[in-house]
């Protein structure tokens, strides 16, 4: 049995007194989607921002490939923080996609995608710019690299930022709330590419309202509920009938938003 | 009035502009340090530094003129006034254009700079490649206006002997009777100035393009 991509070990996480992840465990298979769902304020965000290691756990241990993510057992039950150089080691194969896109707007798409690779990757710009330009096409935006993230709309900036998180290979890609702040019309585009990349094999962890997408592209289906997780399984077993009553009635929520009553 | 004496008064104009463009240079450098002590977490740096601008913001320009005018030569300091001059708008737009800085830097959206840290850059280039750039051009209008109101605060050290626009305007006054004229023209020439400098802003941010969210 091949290593998980991610392992999530008893992970809990307070901001100040509140605790909002209260024992997270989680193992992703490399090569599969997972996809969080949850209602607002149960965590799901916080978990992913724990495995961006964008926030510090306050117990437990993550993993990237077996490899310890920011702190490592120490084996006495305790834990020990890594090196910086450690983390930025690990955290390297991670890529992330956010809801508010935070494409940085003073540089061009093609700028946006190819930053890290001439700032970080010490890349020459001629190579950086061919490398940005084969991701920009495969998100559909080859036409769009001189323009700025303000010229952009919603659905293209988000595929900007997928291409900013692609071109530096990541083995897994984190999305949070991808199509969140788009219009209704602008998410299938995004949604699409995701599709891709997930038929493509890369490992995808998606927080997400998306329960058409969790349930059509999702391999395994997680939900959470106030900081645990309440539910893990293959989608077709999450959704087959009789649904687990707190999950039936988070989609009774979602659904009464939506077209449900027009139906 | 005769083309000499309006020859006069360019020239001073030239000096009002030579004086201001130094003084703001020299207080956004220093600004610039102050806003990084007033924002390092370091108390040792962050109070002096409110200090620094409590102090130069609540006490008047003339004042501040005048004292460092009279107390270099006390600390055995001899310079021409032109000096003290700079000095005295160098260390007051310091203090306001730190805090244009703070804000600016404060403003820059955290989410921008976590997606940096998710690509691996090092807090040294998230500061050189993406938070300063931002950060200079939300303050560049900020910026803008405090270059004007140093071009017209600059008329004040003519108090300390030095003759700018202000004091060329008030000594051909005096030996001309013709007060009106030369308070006009320099009112004039000063008008002009800041036209050129607010102009000469806005083509700059139209140039540095920025996204509607920065």
């Amino acid at each position: 049995m091949t290593r998980p991509a991610v392992t999530v070990r008893d992970v809990h996480k307070s901001f100040g007194k509140t605790e909002v992840l209260k024992g997270i465990d989680l193992a992703v298979p490399s090569g599969s989607t997972t996809c969080i769902l949850g209602p607002s304020g149960s965590g799901k965000s916080t978990l992913l921002r724990c495995i961006a290691f964008l926030e510090e756990t306050t117990s437990g241990i993550i993993e990237i490939h077996g490899e310890p993510l920011g702190f490592a057992d120490t084996g006495d039950g305790g834990r020990t923080r890594l090196p910086s150089s450690e983390i930025r080691k690990v955290r390297a194969r991670i890529g992330m996609v956010f809801q508010q896109f935070n494409l940085w707007p003073h540089m061009t798409a093609l700028g946006n995608v190819t930053e890290a690779l001439v700032t970080v990757r010490k890349m020459k710009r001629k190579d950086a710019n061919e490398i940005g330009e084969a991701q920009l096409a495969r998100v559909g935006l080859s036409d769009r690299g001189h323009h700025y993230p303000a010229e952009l709309s919603g659905g293209q900036q988000q595929r900007v930022a997928i291409a900013r998180a692609l071109a530096l290979e990541p083995d897994i890609l984190l999305f949070d709330e991808p199509t969140s702040s788009l219009d209704p019309e602008l998410t299938g585009e995004v949604l699409n590419v995701m599709r891709e990349l997930a038929g493509g094999g890369m490992t995808m962890i998606v927080v997400s309202h998306e329960i058409g997408f969790a349930a059509s592209v999702g391999d395994k289906i997680v939900f959470l509920d106030e900081g645990k997780l309440l539910l893990d399984g293959p989608p077709s077993e999450i959704f087959a009938t009789p649904r687990h009553p707190r999950l039936q009635q988070f989609m009774e929520t979602y659904l009464d938003r939506g077209a449900a009553t027009l139906l | 009035m005769s083309m000499r004496l309006f020859e006069l008064m360019l020239w001073a104009a030239g000096k009002t502009v030579l004086l201001s463009a130094v003084s703001i240079m020299i207080g956004l450098a220093i600004g610039l340090m102050i806003c990084a002590a007033k924002l390092s977490p370091n108390k040792l740096l962050s109070i002096p530094a409110t200090l620094y601008v409590s102090l130069f913001r609540g006490v008047p320009l003339l004042v501040q003129l005048l004292l460092i005018y009279n107390l270099l030569p006390v600390l055995g300091i001899m310079v021409p006034s032109v000096v003290a001059a700079v000095a005295g708008l160098s260390l007051c737009t310091a203090a306001y254009q730190a805090e244009n800085l703070r804000g600016g830097f404060q403003s820059v959206p955290r989410g921008l700079l976590e997606a940096a840290d998710m690509v691996g850059m090092s807090p040294w280039k998230q500061l050189t490649r993406i938070r300063a750039p931002i950060a200079f051009r939300l303050t560049l209008p900020a910026l803008v206006n405090e270059a004007i109101l140093i071009l017209k605060a600059s008329s004040l050290v003519s108090v300390v002997g030095v003759i700018e626009l202000t004091r060329m305007a008030q000594n051909l006054s005096a030996s001309s009777f013709r007060p009106l004229l030369f308070y006009s023209v320099a009112g004039a020439m000063y008008l002009v100035i800041c036209w050129v400098v607010a102009g000469g802003g806005s083509l700059a941010e139209r140039m540095l393009k920025t996204g509607s969210r920065a």
